[in-house]
């Protein structure tokens, strides 16, 4: 009887109904600390100055494009009435949406005692802010004129006029501008530790005093661990319903108008369930091809990969209910207004291949997770989260251009077309975003080292003593399975 | 003239191998009633806090007021600009104690907020933290504790410290690389 065999193997291999290890290979401490801090310490791979030159420069395109934007005036923009909102909002959606999976792995997943989070969470939250930075500039520059942003600070203007705090669009700065602080303070109490271990690493100099003076001198004394990890786990507790919340705010810009296609109360759970697919595509699109270049391999197993695939089916399924509800609710409704929306988003209008891309890249492709080759082959695995990536935005644009080009009117009718300078900006984005991240690959431990050493099993106290029993001793013992 | 350093003795401080070890050295440590010492670790070790008889940390009280500040603020700012000072009427939609649910989003981020300032900050005042420097930073093996070291510390502050009694105790109970920390004055 095979059970029993694995009954009695000796106590080095894994028991019965054990769960694979979160690390593989049985690492030391020491050789995490080595390879983590590594990546930071060593020459960086020529690859990563062949990514960096074009993203700076990429990222320049953006800044020459806002420089352009201002200089000339909002209509180098493509938006008319009644497409007044265009791919700045569309830009902004995506990139916030894209900032969520990192807080959902850092906070939701942390609450719910998902050990195998340790391995993605730096990176994940680190990618949050950065999209979060891309995401807030599309909405300061569509304003027009810039300098003038400041009204959406709850300040009175010159003539004692306050902002209207019954709006969403107020309500979207406040979202926004506390999810970026809260979790910008998240991530940097989470670095603390790990800065420590730099500082203890390097020699005296510039590099040293910079970590030392962010480490804060960290000590790791038990007295400091309890209040942080109290800390941590506030600010995952205060985190979870704050990402909730961004995106169902963001969705309220939409949601509360009357505009047919945006009047709708799935908005709010369909947009979080988009925001945390699309957030975890990119998770996975940056880690795969990190985890290649600094061999990772041994951090990031092949059961991560796994578990974010599964969580890509699982919200890539709730997205695709999300759509077929719209489309059952403007049905149902009997509203010709709503129904007619739908029927222009697919049947004939102007915009219908953007439809079937959203579609295709979001709810088809993301089934393939189902297969288990699948969720282990990377490159499928790349491909799909490719797909999910230009999905998530066609989602976005749907949802806002296609709606506004057919409005109430049919005389104001007006299709849509992007210029040379919307192209731009949001391809520069992505430079904008790409020169961060690797700055933060150079700089940054970019796997938590603190939290990856807990979960190794030599880091349990009572890991000689008194174990935990599997389902299978447990039968032994009370003598429903027979030891040969 | 040569110039006399002053010194003054920190503690006492042990290296163990492994955790399972600096736990168990905890629990003697903490029935030995000692006060004023601790454990240091690359990574926070589960269930120390009752070995070393440490308390759960009080931060929730405080992130609770923290919050209460928030929702407070969130609300006076909404309600005394749209209702007291300039009611914005738009689509001749009223402004009064009865539109507060329109205030709710702003309230709730700003509860959010001010938790999260409340969490970070009250976190750091009680950690002890910035600080510069400490005496155990003089130590050179102590380094490691960042990386694999697991240490407990003794100081001299504590009532039960003694020069001979808490290095022999130390050694007892599996420290090693025992030294004596001394800071410059």
């Amino acid at each position: 009887m095979s059970d029993t065999a694995t009954a009695t193997s000796p106590p080095d291999q894994p028991r019965i109904l054990d769960r694979e290890p979160l690390v593989s290979n049985n690492r030391s401490y020491n050789w995490i600390t080595e390879r983590v801090c590594g990546i930071v310490e060593n020459r960086q791979p020529a690859l990563w100055w062949w990514l960096f030159v074009p993203s700076v420069l990429l990222a320049g395109v953006t800044v020459f494009c806002f420089v352009y934007l201002i200089s000339t005036g909002v209509g180098v923009w493509g938006q008319k009435q009644p497409v007044a909102w265009a791919w700045d909002i569309t830009n902004f959606v995506f990139w916030i949406g894209i900032g969520h999976a990192g807080t959902l792995i850092s906070a939701i997943l942390f609450l719910t005692r998902q050990k195998w989070r340790t391995a993605v969470n730096r990176a994940a939250e680190a990618m949050t802010i950065f999209a979060v930075v891309c995401a807030g500039l599309f909405p300061a520059f569509h304003v027009g004129r810039v300098w003038m942003v400041w009204f959406l600070a709850p300040v009175p203007n010159a003539n004692a006029i306050w902002q209207n705090f019954k709006s969403p669009l107020l309500w979207d700065v406040f979202a926004v501008s506390t999810y970026f602080t809260v979790s910008l303070m998240f991530w940097y109490i989470g670095l603390i530790p790990d800065l420590a271990t730099l500082r203890d690493r390097c020699k005296n100099g510039l590099r040293k005093t910079l970590y030392g003076l962010f480490s804060l001198g960290w000590r790791g004394g038990n007295r400091q661990w309890n209040h942080y990890e109290m800390a941590y786990l506030l600010l995952a507790a205060l985190s979870t319903p704050l990402v909730l919340s961004v995106h169902s705010v963001v969705s309220f810009d939409f949601a509360t108008s009357v505009v047919p296609g945006w009047h709708t109360t799935i908005f709010p759970p369909y947009f979080v369930a988009g925001a945390i697919f699309g957030g975890f595509a990119m998770v996975l699109t940056l880690m795969i091809p990190v985890r290649a270049i600094y061999g990772l391999h041994d951090l990031i197993t092949a059961k991560h990969i796994d578990n974010m695939a599964k969580i890509i089916l699982l919200t890539g399924t709730i997205v695709g209910y999300g759509y077929c509800m719209e489309f059952f609710m403007a049905f149902y409704s009997g509203n010709a207004y709503e129904g007619q929306v739908f029927l222009m988003r697919t049947m004939h209008g102007p915009s219908v291949w953007y439809f079937y891309c959203m579609f295709i890249f979001n709810v088809i492709f993301p089934q393939l997770f189902w297969f288990k080759w699948c969720r282990k082959n990377l490159i499928v695995v790349m491909v799909v989260c490719m797909f999910v990536n230009a999905g998530m935005w066609y989602e976005r644009y749907v949802i806002i251009v296609t709606t506004l080009e057919r409005h109430f009117m049919p005389g104001s009718w007006r299709t849509y077309d992007a210029t040379w300078v919307d192209n731009w900006t949001f391809i520069g984005t992505f430079g904008l975003f790409m020169t961060l991240f690797l700055l933060f690959l150079r700089f940054l431990p970019v796997i938590a080292i603190g939290e990856v050493k807990a979960i190794l099993p030599q880091a349990d106290p009572h890991a000689n003593d008194h174990h935990e029993k599997g389902v299978h001793e447990l039968e032994i013992e009370a003598g429903k399975v027979k030891v040969a | 003239m040569a110039r006399t350093t002053l010194k003054r003795v920190h503690g006492y401080l042990a290296e163990f191998d492994s955790v399972q070890d600096v736990y168990h050295a905890s629990e003697h440590i903490r029935d030995a009633k000692y006060r004023r010492w601790d454990v240091h670790s690359p990574f926070p070790i589960h269930g120390l806090n009752d070995a070393m008889g440490v308390e759960r940390s009080k931060l929730p009280f405080f992130v609770f007021f923290g919050g209460l500040t928030g929702i407070t603020i969130a609300f006076l700012l909404q309600y005394i600009t749209q209702v007291m000072i300039y009611p914005t009427v738009v689509q001749a939609k009223p402004t009064n104690i009865f539109t507060t649910p329109a205030f709710f989003p702003v309230m709730f981020e700003l509860t959010i907020l001010f938790s999260a300032f409340t969490t970070v900050f009250g976190c750091f005042a009680m950690m002890g933290l910035p600080r510069w420097n400490h005496p155990l930073f003089t130590s050179k093996q102590f380094k490691k504790f960042s990386d694999d070291g697991f240490y407990i510390c003794i100081e001299a502050r504590d009532p039960k410290f003694h020069q001979v009694e808490t290095k022999a105790m130390l050694e007892k109970i599996g420290g090693k690389n025992i030294e004596l920390v001394e800071d410059e004055l």
